[in-house]
């Protein structure tokens, strides 16, 4: 979340869209109700499904599944066409009157960007998607924004193609409700006014999320509403902790920070600094990640520790670099390439943490027939589930194995659950809250960091023992812990936000840090390993003070819900991210009512100011300090692989070819796995859109164990709309099968109202729905309903994640 | 490091306030009902933990009641588990999953011993966690002696482990995931560690 939950209650308008917070987020979905109390706000709902914040909703507009851009940027072409967009907030705070380069081109007949080879059917050079760059070497600008390759002019050209009528043909919507719906939305772009935008796994879900929620920003800037108290663009997230396991680097392509992992190619420290750090685009941006060297050094120390010295680039080949094949791509190993590698034999072994990839990933029996291929298996889990145990009989059939066939050696240990240890976890709001140990975990069960630290210390303990290949990392790493065989999270918290290794000094020799001081500013940290700290990103969390997670403060000095001493939030306690947005030119806030930042004369006060706290207004630092241009990004130059614009493309299986350009129809970035269990269905054969979704009863795939949640919510079923049923002779409680092309799935119908069939250019499309949180083990009625026995392995080409809304299948009674 | 809060029990602040029977709070009214009533439930003994939901990223404060912690040869058992009404969030309130999360914690299909599944095998068999680690670590070992991919296809060092891969908790705190990824990729030089934010 750019904001946070409990400045939702600050909103005039809220647009839940890609979510359902009333179902999945039910307690932060209060601050929603909060604004409707108190302010009058509006709450519109835009969802394939008239679900449970469709009930609350003031507006409700149903839409096909996967065409959120189309609706998206029917409202930036609604907001552009009719001025309904804040000028000046665009004109000092986007990259709007930046000049887009000559030879950019979209052909929109086709629907490709220039630098699509059709000969290798990809996007071969995307270096047209960039600026007018001038001798100077910063992007040339016109701050009038009339030339006709600013990017407001280009934009404003680019979204015209997306008129409401348009909008009615590809979502199924009717033009009329989607121009009353635009109205409300847009009525935010006065200095008066804020709206929030609220999305979840509805957007992230699909084959052009990243382009999805680049659309959604681009009208949150367009209507002034990034950076201020009610505005934002908040990500609800799923789980407790992924913001802070996306935070400290478990993705295979992010250090913790947001730093990215070596690559091949980055051969000393210095190749691999200078690689990622960016050149500056405007004269006078900030640029903040040109403070990367800084980070990465003070990283490595706390990885290596004294093995990590000056002579030896701090320990930089010790680290393991990104291998890039002979073809010239990186290779990768996200989630989805990591089960298909894994199929194809290329893994030995591999580690669950409290994951279960048969239920939770894309393709259940692909998942299957690649787990069947390991060598080993170690799951560490609260309960029995179905990716420890799927060497069982009835999980194996689905593959048409038996156990005698599967070689996999398994471990399923016994781990404590969330009370049952310490620690922070970060919530979508960015707050690092500590969490205290309640009780022992029951039995032999042991928290995570016991189980990773003796299988490390063990591995370690061989190498000295016996020798091995490259030992030097797994003996130089810095395992410095008071217990080494289970770190004491506090430890564990003071490294990730760092100390001192020597007496830290500034320009002028002064001592800023004391030796063994823990830190509390990013600037503190050093490139000449003076300094450790495990994720620059949390600097600030552990600092002399204490533990700044464990904060328990109500007070509300701002009146707006902002908390500054209620835990510690990420980046440096500011509540709202790019709150330099919130005020005007001048450093006035735009509502004096709601003020996120405001400029005193002498410095910025309100919140943590995400901008040099004593650099006046007109110092034109740029309010996106960690961009190189210093504005926020319209037009995306060379960051997303699919283009530089956001446009409409079908889910991968669609029921329609898209109306705007059939040849590319689907985003053509886009990748496909080509194992035998990567197959796609046609319209013909599944004609029905499918989507998947979340009860506010159960949580993922954990409380099928749980008695209570088992009482309320039983057992899998599908939500049928009443047309489709009657067509189909199917009544409520009849045992119905969804089939797709990888897999099908049986359970009860429950026919509804809540889903309407629509016409989609011209042709009548029916959507079906269905709760993923069943399985195999469990209590109750399992009966391996595993929702994605009949989703895709279809990815994001950007983001790598998988497109489980939006598929095709068929509906048969059983 | 556990601030004193912690431990000072919302039951143990109210009956401060009626030391030496004036039974009125610092808030300056009368105490002496709300004591009674109090003195009347099965939570008046407990230990409060401040802790939180593990479930979604809203991020609710709950309350974990213990009973046990202060007698001898008595193991804690978790007896109830409330919302938070000091935490801005969700200001005491749960939903229903929240409201259930005894049930999470005291569960008789929780996993409480290491089971071990042979190669080819159609059983668990329960094993000791001395002889697990040992296994794995052997595991590990053999696989990286023999997988590590020291050059890559252009012959530039890369010193990467490919033929494992990690996939981490989303109910893993930021100190476990911080430690999964300094263990497994600076240490061992696995590269396939991916987490639930993916999907």
């Amino acid at each position: 979340m750019t904001n946070g939950w409990t400045d939702i209650r600050n909103a005039d308008v809220v647009l839940a869209m890609g979510g359902n917070p009333a179902e999945n987020h039910p307690v932060g979905f209060r601050f929603v109700m909060d604004a409707k109390r108190n302010r009058n706000a509006i709450l519109v709902c835009v969802d394939p499904r008239f679900n449970r914040t469709a009930a609350v909703a003031d507006r409700f507009v149903q839409i096909r599944a996967g065409t959120d851009i189309a609706f998206l940027g029917g409202l930036i072409n609604y907001a552009l066409a009719r001025a309904r967009f804040h000028e000046e907030y665009v004109r000092l705070f986007t990259n709007a009157p930046l000049l887009v380069s000559e030879r950019y081109a979209f052909d929109a007949a086709r629907g490709v960007f220039s630098g699509w080879d059709d000969a290798q059917r990809a996007y071969t050079d995307v270096s047209s998607w960039a600026y007018d760059i001038g001798p100077d070497g910063f992007a040339r600008t016109d701050p009038t924004l009339q030339h006709p390759r600013t990017v407001f002019q280009v934009m404003k050209q680019f979204y015209a193609r997306y008129t409401p009528e348009e909008v009615s043909r590809i979502c199924g919507c009717s033009a009329d409700d989607f121009v009353k719906t635009a109205e409300v939305i847009t009525s935010t772009y006065t200095a008066d006014r804020a709206g929030t935008i609220m999305y979840a796994l509805g957007w992230t879900h699909h084959s052009h999320s990243v382009q999805l929620i680049h659309a959604a920003a681009m009208l949150q800037l367009l209507l002034g509403n990034i950076g201020r108290p009610g505005g934002g663009l908040n990500a609800l997230r799923g789980h407790a902790n992924i913001q802070g396991g996306t935070d400290c680097g478990m993705a295979y392509h992010n250090l913790p920070g947001y730093i990215p992992v070596p690559k091949a190619a980055d051969q000393t420290l210095d190749a691999f600094v200078s690689a990622a750090t960016p050149r500056a685009l405007r004269p006078n941006s900030t640029n903040f990640w040109s403070n990367t060297d800084r980070f990465v050094v003070s990283q490595l120390k706390a990885f290596y520790g004294a093995a990590a010295t000056r002579p030896n680039d701090f320990g930089y080949r010790l680290h393991p670099r990104l291998p890039q094949a002979e073809s010239g791509a990186y290779e990768n190993w996200s989630w989805a390439y990591i089960f298909d590698a894994m199929h194809d034999g290329d893994l030995e072994g591999f580690f669950s943490f409290g994951m279960n990839p048969v239920s939770n990933g894309p393709n259940s029996r692909k998942a299957i027939a690649a787990l069947a291929k390991l060598r080993w298996l170690v799951v560490a889990e609260n309960f029995e589930q179905e990716t420890a145990a799927f060497w069982r009989d009835d999980i194996l059939s689905l593959v048409d194995l038996r156990p005698e066939d599967v070689q996999t050696e398994v471990f399923m240990l016994p781990a404590a659950n969330f009370a049952e240890k310490d620690g922070s976890f970060v919530n979508s709001a960015r707050w690092i809250q500590w969490k205290w140990k309640a009780v022992d975990p029951p039995g032999d069960a042991k928290p995570d960091q016991e189980i990773v630290a003796r299988i490390f210390l063990k591995v370690r303990e061989l190498y000295e023992k016996e020798g091995g290949t490259f030992p030097d990392p797994i003996r130089g790493l810095h395992w410095w812990y008071s217990n080494p065989t289970s770190p004491s999270l506090e430890e564990v918290s003071r490294e990730i936000n760092g100390w001192a290794v020597e007496d830290v000094r500034d320009a002028s020799g002064a001592v800023v840090v004391r030796r063994g001081q823990q830190l509390s500013r990013f600037l503190d940290t050093r490139a000449d390993g003076s300094t450790l700290s495990g994720n620059w990103l949390y600097i600030g969390m552990y600092t002399d003070q204490g533990n700044m997670a464990q904060r328990r403060s109500t007070a509300d000095p701002s009146g707006l819900g902002r908390y500054p001493d209620w835990t510690f939030s990420w980046p440096a306690n500011r509540r709202i991210l790019y709150n330099r947005c919130s005020a005007d030119g001048q450093g006035r806030p735009w509502d004096a009512t709601r003020v996120g930042i405001a400029w005193n004369g002498e410095r910025w006060v309100g919140d943590t100011p995400d901008y040099t706290v004593d650099s006046p207004p007109g110092a034109d630092l740029g309010a996106f300090i960690m961009l190189p241009e210093g504005v926020a990004r319209l037009f995306v130059p060379g960051q997303f692989v699919d283009g530089p614009w956001s446009e409409h493309y079908e889910p991968v299986e669609s029921p329609v070819p898209n109306p705007l350009h059939p040849e590319h129809s689907s985003n053509p970035a886009v990748r496909p796995f080509s194992s035998a269990f990567d197959v796609l269905g046609t319209a013909e054969e599944y004609p029905i859109v499918c989507t998947t979704y979340r009860l506010t009863e159960h949580f993922h795939y954990w409380t099928k164990n749980n008695p209570y949640a088992v009482q309320l919510q039983p057992e899998f079923f599908v939500e049928i709309p009443e047309e489709l049923a009657r067509q189909q002779d199917i009544a409520n409680g009849d045992q119905v099968r969804v089939t797709s092309a990888r897999g099908s799935i049986e359970g009860k119908a429950m026919v509804t109202r809540r889903i309407k069939p629509m016409q989609i250019d011209g042709r009548q499309v029916y959507q079906i729905g269905f709760p993923i949180h069943w399985g195999f083990l469990g209590r109750g009625t399992q009966r391996g309903a595993l929702a994605n026995l009949v989703t895709p392995t279809v990815v994001d080409p950007n983001s790598f994640a998988p497109e489980y809304k939006g598929f095709l299948v068929r509906l048969e009674k059983v | 490091m556990q601030p004193p809060l912690v431990r000072l029990t919302r039951r143990e602040f109210l009956r401060t306030g009626t030391i030496g029977g004036a039974a009125v709070s610092a808030l300056g009214f009368d105490l002496t009902a709300a004591y009674a009533q109090v003195r009347e439930l099965k939570i008046a003994r407990t230990t409060e933990t401040r802790s939180t939901c593990p479930y979604c990223s809203v991020s609710c404060g709950v309350i974990i009641h213990t009973l046990g912690d202060r007698s001898r040869n008595v193991t804690p058992a978790v007896v109830h588990v409330e919302g938070d009404p000091d935490h801005p969030i969700n200001q005491g309130t749960l939903c229903p999953k929240g409201i259930t999360l005894k049930q999470n914690i005291v569960n008789d299909r929780r996993l409480t011993t290491v089971k071990y599944r042979a190669p080819g095998g159609r059983v668990w068999e329960d094993k000791p966690w001395d002889w697990a680690i040992d296994r794995i670590a052997g595991l590990v070992k053999d696989t990286r002696d023999r997988r590590l991919r020291i050059e890559d296809a252009r012959g530039r060092t890369i010193n990467a482990l490919t033929a494992i891969g990690v996939i981490g908790g989303c109910t893993d705190t930021n100190e476990v995931n911080y430690l999964l990824v300094k263990a497994f990729r600076a240490g061992l030089g696995v590269v396939p560690i991916e987490q639930q934010a993916r999907i």
